[in-house]
């Protein structure tokens, strides 16, 4: 399997560099995660902590291991894996057991990023493809939630993290339920305070809304992401379910109780802005994100499951090539938006 | 691509599980071989009916092959394979409803499987009703031997257990995704994935002599 | 059609029809000869499902219910089937009747048992249904769940009408009545839908049977004769 270094670069025109490089953007991207990660340990303790810690490796070792194994040189120093970690591990339950988060960890970069050529070529966003085979795979650990501020959270872990490998979780504490799975099963509403501050059971990292947004503003004010995403997407989802719920209040929840539930501020600043696996224009970008806030509110409302921003943002990858199809942008040479693709 | 010109009759048999296997190899009939893998037991059964309907079809379309005119072949060829998978339907229904039930629709289904009318056609037609009963032998054995590689992998995963019987520990959490229609898709892949990539390293293997030879 | 042209088809009419029939008469020999073996698998298999969702019952008896409310032994009639079950001596048992409703992937197709004598269900099992492996099928395999089943109460009020109580799923453990059903964690939708299924299906059937209970009762005494 031995092949000859690389001596020539090749790449299409053109070659002007922008300044900000892969690793550059990637390595803000995490800086702008690290207030979430922070919030999450502090809400869920250390079955959060460690939750993040064995996603984040996980994702790293599998990168650098089917480097290796593939002859190249190690792509660890872009970040790019290390953000498709941390986005990984916020997306999932804090109490999951660590063996199910390597093996997502693995699917997610062994199948979501390396299957499709690495970097700069997934149809789909890595991290949520690891967590869709988790769903689909374990789907009773995927919904059991550890509750929000236990008392001994940061004493010790719950006794499903530290499950043994390939065994089923047993859960020691109580769980709770997501507010929206309470929405959708039980018809009761969280407190709004609660959905405020973020402290209700849920994902890692899912629940400290204000925290995402604030996260992405930063990275908007450095221009290191497409702003049009996460609008069109929230402004898509306040929209649709502010008319039904206006139409009907008794049967739809509030556009605000909309917005603050569930993964929703995570999917639509950190997961649908994936740069590969978005559209290339800003036009297509904004389709793309009515698309991805649209399927959220019907697969919300009326789908069997309490969440679907995970499926809404994969559908939408998968539509994102022909949406870039249908929005061609325009030729070389005439006046253009500055956009390209970010 | 034109398969290497066989010589015996071992051949003929044997080519179908291994260099010319008509899932791993050919890829034909992927909506059983994704359908009924999700057990063993269903994987097993289902490729026994489908070796069964192959093989009588090709030795009467082998045998028939001169009284067919082209015309009206493949109404012909249809007509045959219904009939044995009628028979087979029936069969599998009078010996288990448990199993019949399982395998659903896909039974019926076995006709439109273009593995057979590929073989009835590109084969049979063509040779002798020997050859050509080997021949729906082999594909068939091949055809099972991928359908079990897949309902194995996917019940072991699924449910822990292997042609029904629990193998690994009571603890085990099961991969629900596997006896889903996804894990088939997912299985598949991996087969694919692992087959290939042991074909080119015989072919990479196999370079530097020819190399050298050169 | 002239000549050539005729002289052309013959070998595919040869061909197809001949085919054809020879395959016709394979399949009418299979049929014949696997047709009681089937019939005998079926019969087994809704004889078994019949016994185990009424505890006790030893003889089975397919009825019909015409469109006017009337029971007959007559399965050819126009009318819904049923099965009344009874014990060794003819004694009524109970009826186990068919019912189906959506569930979280697609129709559930369910068999439950119905005691007279008690006034209550006996028993259900699923026949057909799609549920998630893990998930949703845990209405057919989780104990808790089904002990729900043993003695649901479905009795009806003075005028023989309706049912005194709807039946109603409630929360894991939260069952405080006879005519609750604990829902089971993680599988709300499929759990609901039994409930559901069985309100419908008992809202309809029980005063039926209840008012034909005597004209059933018999069929199991000419069945011990």
């Amino acid at each position: 399997m031995a092949k000859a270094g690389k001596t020539l670069e090749i790449g299409t025109s053109p070659h002007i560099a922008s300044g900000a490089s892969v690793d550059t953007i990637m390595r803000h991207v995490v800086y702008a995660l690290l207030p979430v990660c922070a919030f999450s340990v502090y809400v869920f303790g250390l079955a959060a902590l460690v939750t993040l810690a064995a996603a984040v490796a996980s994702c790293l070792v599998t990168e650098h291991l089917l480097c290796r194994w593939r002859g190249a040189a190690s792509t660890l120093g872009d970040w790019s894996t290390a953000v498709t970690g941390v986005i990984y591990g916020l997306t999932l339950p804090p109490a999951l057991p660590v063996w199910m988060v390597v093996l997502g960890g693995v699917i997610a970069v062994g199948v979501g990023k390396f299957l499709f050529g690495g970097l700069g070529h997934n149809a789909f966003n890595p991290a949520l493809v690891g967590r869709a085979f988790l769903q689909a795979a374990f789907p009773v650990a995927m919904t059991t939630w550890y509750p929000a501020l236990e008392a001994d959270r940061f004493v010790g872990l719950p006794a499903s993290s530290l499950t043994f490998p390939f065994a089923t979780p047993v859960y020691d504490v109580l769980t709770g339920a997501t507010p929206l799975a309470a929405m959708k099963f039980d018809g009761e509403a969280t407190a709004a305070l609660d959905l405020a501050t973020g402290l209700t059971a849920g994902s890692t990292g899912e629940t400290g809304g204000v925290l995402i947004l604030a996260g992405g503003l930063y990275l908007i004010a450095r221009q290191m992401m497409n702003w049009r995403i996460p609008l069109a997407i929230l402004a898509t989802v306040f929209a649709l379910s502010g008319v039904l719920h206006l139409v009907a209040p008794a049967d739809y929840p509030g556009p605000v109780f909309m917005l603050f539930t569930g993964g929703l501020m995570l999917g639509a600043v950190f997961m649908a802005t994936d740069m590969v696996a978005s559209p290339m224009t800003n036009a297509g970008c904004v389709v793309y994100g009515v698309l991805i806030g649209a399927l959220v509110v019907v697969i919300r409302l009326w789908g069997g499951m309490p969440e679907g921003v995970m499926y809404a943002i994969l559908l939408a990858n998968a539509v994102s090539p022909h949406i870039d199809n249908l929005i061609q942008p325009r030729v070389y040479g005439t006046r253009k938006a500055s956009g390209g693709p970010s | 691509m034109k398969p290497v010109e066989t010589t015996s009759p071992t051949d003929e048999f044997v080519k179908g599980l291994w260099r010319e296997n008509p899932v791993f190899v050919q890829v034909l009939g992927m909506c059983p071989v994704l359908a009924v893998s999700n057990t063993a037991i269903n994987a097993l059964a289902m490729g026994l009916a489908t070796t069964f309907v192959m093989c009588m079809s090709n030795t009467l379309v082998a045998v028939l092959r001169h009284a067919i005119p082209r015309q009206v072949r493949i109404a012909t060829y249809i007509l045959i394979i219904a009939t044995f998978v009628t028979v087979v339907d029936y069969t599998i229904e009078a010996i288990s409803l448990d199993l019949h039930r399982a395998l659903g629709a896909f039974i019926s289904l076995i006709v439109v499987n273009c593995l057979i009318l590929g073989r009835a056609e590109a084969f049979a037609s063509r040779h002798g009703a020997g050859i050509a009963m080997l021949d729906g032998l082999g594909m068939g054995a091949g055809f099972t031997l991928a359908l079990v590689c897949l309902g194995g992998v996917r019940e072991l995963l699924g449910s822990g257990s292997l042609f029904g019987v629990a193998v690994l520990p009571a603890g085990f959490e099961p991969w629900i995704v596997m006896i889903l229609p996804g894990g088939g898709f997912f299985t598949l892949a991996a087969w694919l994935l692992l087959i290939n990539y042991l074909k080119q390293r015989r072919q990479a293997d196999a370079e530097p002599v020819r190399e050298a030879l050169q | 059609m002239n000549g050539p042209d005729s002289e052309r088809a013959w070998p595919m009419y040869r061909a197809l029809v001949g085919v054809g029939m020879a395959c016709g008469l394979l399949i009418a020999i299979v049929f014949a000869g696997t047709r009681p073996a089937i019939e005998q698998n079926r019969a087994e298999a809704l004889e078994r499902a019949v016994f185990a969702v009424l505890p006790g019952a030893e003889r089975r008896v397919t009825l019909i219910l015409t469109a006017d409310g009337r029971v007959t032994p007559d399965v050819e009639a126009p009318g819904e089937r049923f099965d009344a079950a009874f014990d060794a001596d003819g004694n009524l048992i109970g009826a186990a009747i068919e019912a189906s409703g959506m569930g979280y992937a697609d129709t559930i197709t369910l068999l439950y048992g119905y005691s007279p004598a008690s006034e209550t269900i006996t028993g259900f099992r699923v026949l057909a249904s799609r549920e998630t492996p893990g998930l949703g099928d845990k209405i057919e395999k989780d104990p808790a769940f089904l002990a729900n089943f043993e003695a649901l109460d479905v009795s009806l009020d003075e005028t023989g009408m309706s049912l005194r109580n709807a039946i109603e799923t409630v929360k894991p453990r939260a069952k405080s009545e006879p005519w609750q059903i604990d829902g089971i964690t993680g599988a709300t939708i499929s759990s609901d839908a039994v409930g559901e299924i069985l309100t419908r299906s008992t809202a309809r059937w029980v005063p039926l049977i209840v008012e034909n209970r005597d004209e059933i009762a018999a069929r199991g005494r000419d069945e011990a004769r």
